[in-house]
Formats: C-alpha cells, structure tokens, sequence
C-alpha cells in the first residue's frame, strides 16, 4: 500500500503550492491514473513517492515503511519509474539498459542474464534486440526498454509519468494495453500520470484528478463518467464521451451508408 | 651535417625527456585538481563562475610571467617551511614549472568538462537517479561516461598547451626543449631555435593525436583503441623516465649561466675543466639575473659567473660607490657571512653597463662621454636591454648626469645593436666585454663621475661547495687568467653573425687563447 498523509510541496518558498496537503491511500494492486491540467501538481505528487521530489511537509509511506526513512536511492531500487523522457542510458546497449537495477543490487550474473531474457519476451522485443544501441531503436521500441529496465528487479510497485505520450496513437494504445496486462500478470500496483483522459478511462480501475494542488476528484471510472458534482471534472471526463460518441456516429453513419 | 644540427640533436634526449616529464606531470596534476572541480561546479552553480572565472584569469596571465611569479612564492613557502619544519626545498627550476604550467592546464578541462557534464540529456539523468543509483554511481556510470568526449578534447587542448608553454620554464632553470630556443636567440643560432620549435611541435602533436586515439576509443567504446593511445603515452613517458634516471643516477657538478653568450661560454669553460677531472657536470643555462643567485645560495647551482657591481647593487644592497678591491674584500666576507656563497676570485676583466654610441655619430655631435652626452640627449633616443632601465645603475647615471632622453626603448641585447646600426636607437646600454664594440666600432663614453661601479667578472661558489676541493682545483688556474680582449673575441666568435661558433667551440678557443692547461685529476 501507497499511504500519503498531508503532503505538501512548494518551489517557490511557500507562496504557492504545486502539491496542497493531499492525502491520499492506494490499495495494492490497483492501477491508478492521475489527471489534470498542465501544472496542477500531478508529476510532483507521483515523484514524492520514490523521493525524486522531496515533500516539504507530510508524510509518505511505502508498503507500511515510511519513505523518509531509508535512503533515496535504495527506495527506488524497489519501485518501478518510466516516464515520457524514457532516459535510455545512450551508451548502453539494450541489455545493459535493462540489468542496471538488477547489477546495482548485485544480482548474480546468470540471473541478470535470465531475467534480461524473460524481460525482452514480456515487453515483446526480438531477443536480437538486446546487444542495439538506443540510438538504433523507434521511440515505440525505447519505451518497451525503458518499461521492461523498470520491471527489471521485480518491483511491486510502478511508477509512470506519462509514459506513452510521446508516442503515435497506435503505438500508444497498444503499449498501453501491454502494460495493462502486464501490471495484472505480475500483481503489480501502478501510479500513472497522464494528460489523455481516454488513456485514464481505459486502463485504470481508480481515477485522481487534480487541480491546483490538489485532488478534486478520486473514484472509479465508471462512477466518474456518470457524473462529479465538480462542473470542471465533469467537462474533464465528458470528453472521452463525447468523442466515443461522435466516433459511433461516424461508424453508424458509414454503416447506413454501405 | 651541420655543426649546429649535430650538437642541437645530442642534447635532444635530455632536453626532450625533462619536456616530456614535466608537460606530462602538469597534465596529470591538473587533471586531478580539476575532475573534482568539474563534478562540483557542474553540481553548483554558484561555484562554476568562480571555478570558470579563476581559470579563465590565470589563462590571461602570460605564461612566462605565470613562470616567473611562482619562483618567488617558493622561495618565500620555502623560507617559511625552514623555519616552521626545519626544511627548505628548491624554488628552483621542476617545482614552479610544474605549478605554473598545471595551472595553465586547468581552464580548457574545467570548461570542457562542465560544458560535457551540463550537455547531458536532463531525461537521462532523472533515468539514472528514478532506477537508483547513488551520486557516485551516476557520476561514474552515466555523467562521466558520457562527458567523456568532450572532457577528452579539453584534455587534448590543455596537452598542446602545456606543451607548448613548457617551453617557457626554461628562464627558471627548469631543462626543457625551450632551451635551444632561448640560447639560440641569445646567439642568433636559428638552427638551434628551429630545432626547439620543431621538436616541440613534433611533441605536441604526436600527443595530441594519440589522445584523439584515446578520445575516439571513449566515443565509440572501443576499449582497443583506449587502451593502444595509453599504452604508448605511458611508453613514452617510462622512456623520457628511463633516459633521464641514466643522467640523474649519478651525482654531478651543476654549472649556472644567465641568459646571454658571454655566460654561455664561460659555463662551458667551466664544465670542460670540471670535466677533466672525471666527474660529470650538467648546466644549467638562461636562469634570470637575480634567479641565479638565489639558485646558487639555495644550492640548487653549484658554481656560476656573476659580477661585482650585480651583486654590490641587487644582492647586498649597497648603493654608494667604493674602489675595486675594496669592493671585493667586502663582497667575500659579506656573501661568506650571509648566504655561505664563497667568492672565489676575478677571472680578470670586467663587464660594465656603459652607455655606446655609433662613433662617427658621436664624433659629429662632439660627445665623449656621459656628461657630453646629457646636453643632446633630449634630441636622442636610448636603447636598453631588458633589465637596463630597471637597475640602480641607470638612475644613478640619470640622476647624477641629469640624462633625458627624447624616447627610451627595450630590446632583447642582440636586437638592441640592430636598432642602434638602423639608427633606431642613437645611444645604447653596451657591455664593455661586448665583442660587437669593437666589430661595430663602437665608442664607449667616459663616466667621468664614476657613477658606475666596477663589474668585474667573479666566480662565486655554493654553500655546499664552498671547500670542495675538486671544484677549487679546477677553477683556481681561471683566476685572473682571463684579459678583456680575449674574453671580447670569444664573445664576438659566438654573437657574429657569419662564420658563427658555438658558446662550447668559444670556451674551447678561450682555453687555449688563454694558455689554460686542464686540470690533472689528483688524489682527492
């Protein structure tokens, strides 16, 4: 479980607040999607979680150890990160890029090498692909890399920060929907930040929108779509409707026409 | 071959090996000192301006001034050393070197090196930190790894610069391939400085490629290609190691000389007769006036020719004017009471400051001496050495003369009869042992208010071998044996500019013009 208590985190000395005292719990192996406007504090919540921000105030727990208490770094060893940077190591090839987690936690050296196998499979990458250079990949190929190095050394958590959003729709529908299976094959519990409500809608079982600072919204998708006494939220999440239904339209439209 | 090729290229293993130590022992200093200041002024920015900032000053700094200012520093830690730890070290020669030169290394590494680590992909290093790695793991598998390249063309900058600039550490008394360069312009043998250049470029680039090798092996993680530029860096500097270990094994003799032919010849002189005896001399060659002396008080020189009216002015500080052999007397139990220097005797000219003009100028303008001189001097122009206008010798002329000249110019000593045959200069600071006075015909002017002291040539002997008998035996027979017409000739042999003979052909020619036996090898 994810437990955030009261966290509150400030750039700018305390005149305003890009996360408010949000509290909020996350049940293990739930996928969870935080939406929301450009700037409304959603990346700098997520990033309190493996400290790659620090909150100011309050307080985050990690499976029942709060996060404050063991250093940076060997906390992100136990958590998933990908995010739309991907941040391949460029001098790595594909399979060093992926046992790097594993070989700082000095795994031996025959389990790397199953593991690196067992990866590439999960995230459907060629095994051929292992000895490229990043540079010799698509932006759809790298991010597959990037997910299966942050699946490396069997985190039960995962965190994303718009992991798909630099890619082509299909290409972003189907890695998302890969990762989707994946988060449940492994019982992993996900934190996803994204701007594509659709994205949201689809694949998560919990839905957090925020505003300013803070979460204005928190339920099911299914409960969300069916209305928010928030008039904000309720235009956030009609649109995914809206354009369902215009794409329905279209098809049946197509469909009299044939 | 060339006479001037043939002994340029016998003193190229030592001259090129003390190069390559010394270039390759500043790059290293200065790469160790700057890695750190990298990562933190990459990590802090309000550390990289100053960091940048000082580089960058002590780039503008012109190396040779950067070289001359460290000798004194020494000099003074060294002092302070004495008295605190009972222990001085030589301020002399491989240590200011070093340290003006690593210092000089500094800026293209540092700004290299921040520019490298800044360039780094932002995406790249949240990657680094979100999959858990420390500081150091960062830095060392991710932030240098990929600086690299950039941190490698700083270094290849920084090697063709200090190289480059090594060159300078000569005037110090640090051997290096400037050498041939600063005694070739002395005596106008541009096969000498066309050697030093050329061996120095050749050096310089023979590094800069094998570091390009390294850099392109960094870049494409080609670890052969590593480890073949390394690998013959590191040979030649082992060799350079090796060479100079067979030099500096055995224990010899050092002989001092300024920076102009007369004391050339006369170290040359000295080494021969130091050499018959057995055992084996080095010089030290081109140190600046007054570094001399402390290099002998400090007993980094063993022996060197220095003149009377020098040291009365510079190194006892004396400003009134007394009889020659007064002034010798004082000076032997003055520089035996403080500094341990043993004054062993005059070779038997003198080498005054005068002042000299062309003499068919001087005769149509009807002067003779100095205080003719000061009646047309405002319609004149006075040429001086490098040192003339700063020394007691030239206030007290103008001073007691009342001398004001139209203009007053600096030359490097060989530029400086040039400018006064070219009518650039009407009136020059000569030196009377100067061969050129009497092949340009040039008239001396009287000092008929004997302003300038005697400058007799004198041979002053270090602490350390203040009773060395060898060093005693071979040099007593050079006591008053040398006259100033002779010593004149030998000058002129090696500063004319046709039919030129080298400093050591000159002492050769002095000892048998001289009638100077060697000295025989007694029992010690």
């Amino acid at each position: 479980m994810i437990s955030l208590q009261h966290v509150s985190r400030s750039f700018d000395g305390g005149r305003s607040f890009a996360v408010h005292d949000v509290s909020v719990e996350i049940a293990d192996h739930q996928f969870v999607s935080v939406i929301g406007g450009s700037g409304s504090g959603k990346t700098t919540l997520l990033k309190t979680i493996n400290r790659l921000t620090e909150p100011d105030s309050g307080r985050v727990t990690v499976a029942g150890k709060p996060a404050a208490a063991e250093a940076p770094h060997a906390l992100r060893r136990r958590i998933g990160y990908a995010f739309q940077g991907i941040g391949l190591f460029p001098h790595m090839n594909v399979a060093e890029n992926i046992s790097i987690t594993p070989r700082l936690l000095n795994w031996s050296e025959a389990d790397i090498r199953a593991r690196v196998e067992e990866l590439v499979d999960l995230v459907s990458l060629p095994r051929g692909f292992l000895a490229r250079m990043p540079s010799e990949l698509s932006g759809g190929q790298q991010q597959r890399v990037g997910v299966a190095r942050s699946l490396a050394a069997r985190p039960s958590i995962m965190l994303m920060d718009e992991p798909f959003g630099a890619l082509d729709p299909i290409t972003r529908d189907t890695l998302g929907t890969e990762y989707r299976r994946l988060h449940d094959q492994m019982s992993l519990t996900t934190v996803m930040v994204t701007h594509d409500v659709m994205e949201a809608v689809l694949l998560s079982d919990r839905i957090l929108v925020m505003r300013r600072g803070e979460i204005v919204a928190d339920g099911e998708p299914q409960a969300l779509l069916d209305g928010h006494p928030d008039e904000e939220v309720r235009a956030l999440l009609d649109t995914p409707r809206r354009q369902a239904e215009r794409v329905r339209m279209l098809l049946g439209n197509r469909a009299h026409s044939e | 071959m060339d006479e001037r090729v043939v002994s340029a290229a016998r003193l190229l293993p030592d001259y090129l090996s003390q190069h390559v130590l010394l270039s390759a022992a500043s790059l290293a200093l200065g790469l160790l000192i700057s890695l750190p200041l990298v990562v933190a002024a990459s990590r802090h920015p309000a550390i990289r301006w100053p960091v940048l900032g000082f580089a960058a000053v002590a780039q503008t700094i012109p190396s040779l001034a950067l070289l001359a200012l460290f000798y004194p520093l020494l000099l003074a830690l060294s002092a302070l050393s004495q008295y605190l730890f009972g222990f001085g070290f030589s301020a002399l020669g491989f240590l200011p070197s070093l340290l003006a030169l690593t210092l000089y290394s500094m800026l293209p590494i540092l700004r290299n090196g921040v520019t490298g680590l800044l360039g780094i992909d932002p995406a790249v290093i949240e990657a680094a930190r979100g999959v858990g790695m420390t500081d150091r793991q960062r830095l060392l598998r991710v932030e240098l790894p990929l600086a690299a390249p950039v941190l490698m063309a700083g270094v290849r900058t920084a090697a063709v610069w200090v190289i480059g600039a090594a060159t300078l550490s000569t005037p110090v008394g640090q051997t290096s391939l400037g050498n041939y360069i600063f005694s070739g312009l002395q005596v106008e043998n541009w096969v000498s400085v066309l050697f030093g250049c050329g061996a120095a470029v050749a050096l310089a680039m023979m590094t800069d490629q094998l570091l390009a090798l390294i850099e392109a092996g960094v870049a494409r993680r080609s670890a052969c290609r590593i480890w073949i530029g390394a690998g013959l860096l590191l040979a030649g500097i082992a060799a350079a190691a090796m060479a100079l270990a067979g030099t500096a094994g055995r224990h010899g003799y050092l002989v001092g000389a300024k920076n102009f032919s007369e004391q050339y010849i006369l170290a040359d002189l000295i080494s021969d007769r130091i050499r018959a005896t057995g055992r084996p001399v080095t010089t030290r060659i081109d140190l600046g006036s007054t570094v001399a002396f402390r290099a002998l008080a400090g007993n980094d020189i063993d022996v060197y020719v220095d003149y009377s009216g020098t040291v009365w002015s510079t190194v006892m500080g004396r400003k009134d004017s007394v009889p020659r052999a007064r002034m010798l007397q004082e000076m032997r139990s003055a520089l035996r009471r403080e500094h341990g220097v043993v004054l062993l005797g005059a070779l038997g000219f003198e080498n005054a400051y005068a002042l000299a003009m062309k003499r068919d100028r001087a005769v149509a303008l009807g002067i003779r001496s100095i205080a003719d001189l000061a009646r047309h001097a405002p319609q004149l122009t006075l040429g001086g050495d490098l040192e003339f206008f700063s020394r007691p010798e030239w206030r007290a002329l103008r001073d007691r003369y009342r001398l004001s000249f139209h203009e007053q110019r600096q030359y490097q000593p060989t530029f400086m009869y040039r400018a006064l045959a070219s009518g650039q200069a009407d009136v020059i600071s000569a030196f009377s042992s100067d061969g050129r006075i009497a092949a340009d015909d040039l008239l001396v002017l009287d000092d008929p208010l004997q302003v300038i002291p005697p400058y007799d040539a004198i041979v002053l002997l270090s602490p350390a071998r203040a009773s060395d008998p060898v060093l005693r035996r071979a040099l007593q027979p050079l006591i008053g044996a040398i006259p100033i017409q002779l010593m004149r000739q030998a000058n002129y042999q090696v500063d004319r500019e046709v039919d030129k003979v080298t400093p050591a052909g000159a002492a050769r020619w002095l000892s048998r013009a001289a009638h100077l036996e060697a000295p025989s090898d007694g029992p010690d």
